[in-house]
C-alpha cells in the first residue's frame, strides 16, 4: 500500500483525447518526494530544451504536494510547472485553496497534460471516472464565472475547478489559473493552459488517502496546532506587524499598510513615498477594506485566513488573496478604493497581480516619454484609473498595443524600441520582480534574487530575518526561542548582526555565511513545494510551525519513507539542482544572474562577483552556476551529469565550466 | 428519593459567522473514525460537513444527526442577513434528497458520536481543529423529570383515546387478563 501518495497520475493527451491512469515508482518519491520534486523529474524527462512553451510537446503539470490529503495542517498545495513562455525557463506556480487535496482523494497525485485540443475543453475528472468535455460555451467567460457555470452544469457543488479566463484563453505570457480563493499567478501557466485548449479542471474525490504511522502522525498535527496558537498568541517583537505572525503576509485581516506603502515604491517601480501613511489615510483605508471585505477565508485544512471574500457594491463576488490589493492600487497611485474594484476584473480575466500592474504603469511611463504615442494608444484616458482598465482590456484581449503589452515589460520594451528597455528596469530573466528599490546592498537578498530559480523573491526568502535588530536585548529576544534553526551557529550570526559598523551589511553576513543562510531558507522552500505545504506556515514567515527538525517526522510517519535530517537536505538539495539543471539545458547562465539594475543604490561588484563564486561552490556548481558532474552523482543525477557532458554542456569530464556560448540565453 | 446525577447532553454549537471555510472539521474527524484510528483521511467520510457556496458566502459546519429513510417535503429558503439559505444547509440528517451523511464506500448512513473514545477526549475533535471559534463544545443538562412527565401524559392520551373508543371496563378486563398472562410465564 502507498501512503500520503495514491501512487496513480492522470496521464491527459489533449491532441490525440487519450487518458490514462499510470502507476508511479516509489522510488521518485524517496528522491524527489512529491508535487514540484516530481513535477521537475518529468519536465526533465520529457521535454527537451528545444521545445517551445506553446508547443504540442510541452507539458503542463498539475501536481499535488507528498503529503496533500493527509491531516498535516496547511498541506494543501497544488504546483503547477511547465515551460514558462515569458522566461523560457521552467515556470512554477503554486496555488493553495482545496484543488490538491481533492485530487488525492480522487486517487491521483498530478495531472500530466500534453498535446492541444483544436477546440476549447474542460476536464472532468470525478474519482475513476475522467472525461474530456466541450467548453465552447465558456469562451471568454471569466474565471470565476467558468468556476460557478462548470458546477452548475456538473451539479456538483463540491466539485473544485482550477480555470483560466480570457488572458488564458488569449496566450497573455502573464495569464494565471484561478480556483477559488487562490491562483497560480506567476509565469504565465494560465497562457500555456489556454494553448492546449484547456479552459478548467474540476475534480471531484470520494477515496481515502492512506497514514502509514497515524499515532505518531497525528501527534506531530497536535504540536503544530499548538504552536499555531501560540504564535498567534505571541507575535514576534521588534518586527512590523506584517512580519510579526504566521501565513501569507496578512494582507485581508491587518489594516495597518505603514510597511507596504512606505517600503515598496509606486509607479512603474520608481516612487518612494516615506511619508505616505498616516492617521487619515488609515481610517480612510479601514472603511474601505471593512465595506467590502464579507469573510475571512481559509485553504484546506489550515487555520490561518489569509484571503477574503470582496463583494464591491455593483460588481459580482470575488476572492482575494494576500497583496494583489496594493499592487495596482500602488502602480497607479491610486487609492484602495481602486484596488478592490480593479482586481475584480482582472481575477475574472486571469492575470498575475503583481506584473499585469507593472506591465500597465510600465506602458504609462513609456507614453509619458514619449516612446509610445498616441498612434500606438488611440483614444488612450487622461486620468490614471481609467488608463489602468483600458490597459487591462486591450492586454486581456491583445488588441492594438495590448497585443505587445501582453508579452510583458521585456519583451515588450524589445518590440517597441526607441530607449523602451530603459522602463524595463525591475525584471529578473525577464520577470517583473516586487517593486522594491533600496539603498545598500544586502548579501543574502543579492544571492536569491540573483540565483533563485522561482524568479519571485517571497518564495525564495524567510526563516531568517530581514534585516539587524536594533538593540543586543532585542537580539538575544528574538533568538531565545529560536528552535527552527537547523545549526545553533545562525543564532549567532543574529546575535552579531549589527546595523552599523563593521558587521553590518554588506559586508556581513560574509559570503559563507550568506551561502548558508541562503541554503537553509531555500531548501526550507524546496521541501513546502515538494510536499504542498503553504510557505505560510513554514518556509516564508520567521519561527514557523514546520522546519528541518519535524519535518523528517512528519514525512516519515506519513508518507512511510525513511527520511531523516541529512536526507531531507539531500532531497532538498537534489530537487533545487534538477531545476538549476533544467534551466541551465535551457540556455540559462551566471550572466543572467544579475538583480535588477537599480534594485540597490549601493553595489560593489567585487563583492558581488565573490558572493556568487561562494554560493556556486557552497552548491557544488562549477564557475559558470553548473552543477558539476562530481555533485551530480553525490545527489544521485548521474543522468543529469551525462546529459549535460553530452551536449556539450559540461565539459572537460563535468567538473570545469563550458566556454560561454554565444547563442544561448540573453 | 436518591439523588440521582443529571444526564449531560453534549451539543456543538456551530457559529456561522466565524467560519473560514478551512474544512479542517472534516479532515480530523474522517481521521479518527477511520479504522484503525487516524490511519486515514477522507472527508466524505466525515461526521461534520461544511454546506459551503463561495459566491453567495454560505459556510455552514453541520454534524450528522439520525439517518431518515424519507425525504421531507421541506425545500424552503431562509434569508438571514440578506443571505438566503436551502433549508437542508441546516439539516443534519442524512437523507436520500442529498449526498451527505452517507458513507461513499457502504452507502451506510454516518452519525455523530462527539468523537467517543477511551479514554474520553476532551473535547470533539472538530471543535479541537476549529481554531476560529466557529465550532464550540458544550455539555447542558438534560431535563430528566419533564421527561418522564411527558411519557406519563403521552400514556394518559393513549389510554384516554382506547377507554373512548371501547369503553372503560373492556379496557381494563383486557389489561388484567395480559397481567395474568405475565404472572404465568
Amino acid at each position: 500500500m502507498r501512503y500520503a501518495e495514491t501512487g496513480y497520475n492522470l496521464e491527459i493527451d489533449l491532441s490525440t483525447g487519450n487518458i490514462e491512469r499510470a502507476a508511479t515508482d516509489l522510488r521518485d518519491a524517496e528522491l524527489y518526494m512529491g508535487g514540484l520534486g516530481t513535477n521537475a523529474k518529468i519536465l526533465w524527462d520529457r521535454v527537451p530544451p528545444e521545445v517551445e512553451p506553446f508547443s504540442e510537446k510541452n507539458v503542463l503539470i498539475f501536481g499535488s504536494g507528498l503529503l496533500c490529503g493527509t491531516p498535516a495542517i496547511g498541506c494543501n498545495r497544488t504546483i503547477v510547472s511547465s515551460i514558462s513562455p515569458q522566461t523560457l525557463l521552467m515556470g512554477y506556480s503554486m496555488m493553495g485553496g482545496f484543488f490538491a487535496p481533492e485530487l488525492k482523494y480522487a486517487g491521483y497525485d498530478k495531472i500530466i497534460i500534453r498535446g492541444k485540443s483544436k477546440k476549447l475543453v474542460y476536464l472532468w475528472i470525478h474519482n475513476d471516472k475522467v472525461e474530456i468535455r466541450d467548453a465552447s460555451h465558456l469562451e471568454g467567460k471569466g474565471s470565476v464565472e467558468t468556476e460557478v457555470l462548470i458546477k452548475q452544469e456538473l451539479e456538483q457543488p463540491k466539485a473544485h475547478v482550477a480555470s483560466i479566463g480570457l488572458a488564458g484563453e488569449n496566450r497573455v505570457h502573464y495569464a494565471s489559473i484561478e480556483q477559488g480563493r487562490s491562483s497560480a499567478s506567476r509565469l504565465g501557466l494560465g497562457a500555456v493552459m489556454g494553448d492546449k485548449g484547456l479552459k478548467a479542471i474540476a475534480v471531484r474525490g470520494t477515496k481515502s488517502i492512506n497514514i502509514a504511522r497515524p499515532a505518531e502522525f497525528i501527534e506531530l498535527c497536535d504540536e503544530v496546532l499548538e504552536y499555531i496558537k501560540f504564535r498567534e498568541e505571541n507575535p514576534i517583537q521588534g518586527v512590523p506587524p506584517i512580519l510579526a505572525g504566521l501565513g501569507s503576509p496578512q494582507e485581508m485581516k491587518l489594516h495597518d499598510e505603514k510597511w507596504h506603502t512606505e517600503n515598496f515604491t509606486w509607479g512603474n517601480a520608481r516612487e518612494r513615498r516615506k511619508e505616505f501613511w498616516n492617521q487619515e489615510v488609515e481610517k480612510k483605508w479601514s472603511a474601505t477594506m471593512d465595506g467590502v471585505q464579507t469573510r475571512l477565508l481559509s485553504c484546506y485544512n489550515c487555520p490561518m485566513k489569509c484571503g477574503a471574500s470582496i463583494n464591491v457594491p455593483g460588481i459580482s463576488t470575488y476572492m482575494m488573496k494576500c497583496y494583489s490589493k496594493l499592487t495596482y492600487t500602488m502602480a497607479a497611485f491610486s487609492d484602495l478604493d481602486f484596488g478592490f474594484k480593479i482586481v475584480q476584473r482582472a481575477t475574472e480575466y486571469g492575470v498575475d497581480g503583481f506584473t499585469t500592474p507593472q506591465v500597465i504603469a510600465f506602458a504609462i511611463e513609456c507614453y509619458e516619454a514619449g516612446v509610445l504615442t498616441d498612434e500606438d494608444m488611440p483614444g488612450f484616458p487622461v486620468d490614471s484609473e481609467g488608463r489602468f482598465y483600458w490597459l487591462l482590456d486591450k492586454i486581456v484581449n491583445r488588441e492594438g498595443i495590448g497585443d505587445i503589452l501582453a508579452n510583458g515589460t521585456h519583451w515588450a520594451a524589445e518590440a517597441i524600441g526607441k530607449g523602451a528597455h530603459e522602463y524595463a528596469h525591475n525584471n529578473i530573466k525577464k520577470h517583473e520582480q516586487l517593486p522594491l528599490k533600496l539603498g545598500m546592498l544586502n548579501p543574502l537578498y543579492f544571492l536569491m534574487y540573483c540565483t533563485g530559480e522561482k524568479l519571485n523573491i517571497t518564495q525564495i526568502e524567510g526563516n531568517f530575518p530581514q534585516a539587524p535588530f536594533a538593540t543586543q536585548e532585542d537580539k538575544e529576544a528574538f533568538v531565545k526561542d529560536w528552535h527552527q534553526v537547523p545549526d545553533e551557529k545562525f543564532k549567532q550570526w543574529v546575535l552579531d548582526w549589527d546595523m552599523r559598523g563593521e558587521r553590518s551589511i554588506p559586508n556581513y553576513p560574509t559570503p559563507q555565511m550568506s551561502s548558508e543562510i541562503v541554503d537553509w531558507q531555500e531548501r526550507m522552500h524546496y521541501i513546502d513545494d515538494s510536499l504542498g505545504m503553504c510557505a505560510g506556515l513554514s518556509s516564508f514567515p520567521l519561527k514557523p510551525a514546520y522546519h528541518m527538525h519535524n519535518y523528517p517526522k512528519f514525512i516519515s510517519a506519513g508518507a512511510g519513507l525513511d527520511m531523516d535530517e541529512d536526507k531531507l537536505t539531500q532531497a532538498a538539495r537534489r530537487n533545487r539542482t534538477l531545476i538549476r539543471a533544467i534551466n541551465i539545458r535551457r540556455g540559462m547562465s551566471r550572466k543572467d544572474e544579475k538583480p535588477p539594475e537599480d534594485h540597490w543604490r549601493k553595489r560593489f561588484p567585487e563583492l558581488e562577483e565573490e558572493l556568487l563564486d561562494t554560493y556556486y561552490a557552497f552548491r557544488g556548481w562549477n564557475k559558470e552556476g553548473i552543477p558539476t558532474k562530481g555533485y551530480l552523482g553525490q545527489l544521485g543525477l548521474d543522468y543529469v551529469a551525462d546529459d549535460l557532458i553530452a551536449r556539450g554542456i559540461l565539459k572537460d569530464n563535468g567538473n570545469k565550466p563550458a566556454k560561454e556560448d554565444k547563442n544561448k540565453g540573453s | 428519593m436518591a439523588v440521582e446525577e443529571k444526564k449531560k447532553k453534549k451539543v456543538i454549537k456551530v457559529d456561522v459567522d466565524k467560519c473560514n471555510g478551512c474544512r479542517a472539521c472534516e479532515t480530523i474527524c474522517s481521521a479518527f473514525h477511520a479504522e484503525p484510528k487516524y490511519s486515514s483521511t477522507n472527508p466524505e467520510k466525515s461526521k461534520i460537513r461544511v454546506l459551503f457556496d463561495p459566491i453567495r458566502d454560505v459556510y455552514v459546519p453541520v454534524y450528522a444527526g439520525e439517518y431518515t429513510e424519507a425525504e421531507c417535503n421541506g425545500r424552503g429558503e431562509y434569508t438571514i442577513d440578506e443571505k438566503t439559505y436551502d433549508e437542508c444547509a441546516f439539516c443534519r440528517a442524512s437523507c436520500p434528497a442529498r449526498d451527505y451523511f452517507k458513507d461513499p464506500d457502504s452507502g451506510l448512513p454516518l452519525k455523530c458520536d462527539m468523537c467517543l473514545d477511551d479514554p474520553p477526549q476532551d473535547e470533539p475533535l472538530c471543535v479541537k481543529w476549529c481554531l476560529a471559534d466557529a465550532l464550540t463544545y458544550e455539555e447542558v443538562d438534560e431535563d430528566g423529570d419533564e421527561e418522564k412527565e411527558e411519557t406519563a401524559d403521552e400514556m394518559e392520551t393513549g389510554l384516554g383515546a382506547l377507554i373512548k373508543k371501547h369503553g372503560f371496563k373492556r379496557v381494563m378486563e383486557i389489561l388484567a387478563k395480559m397481567n395474568e398472562e405475565k404472572a404465568d410465564k
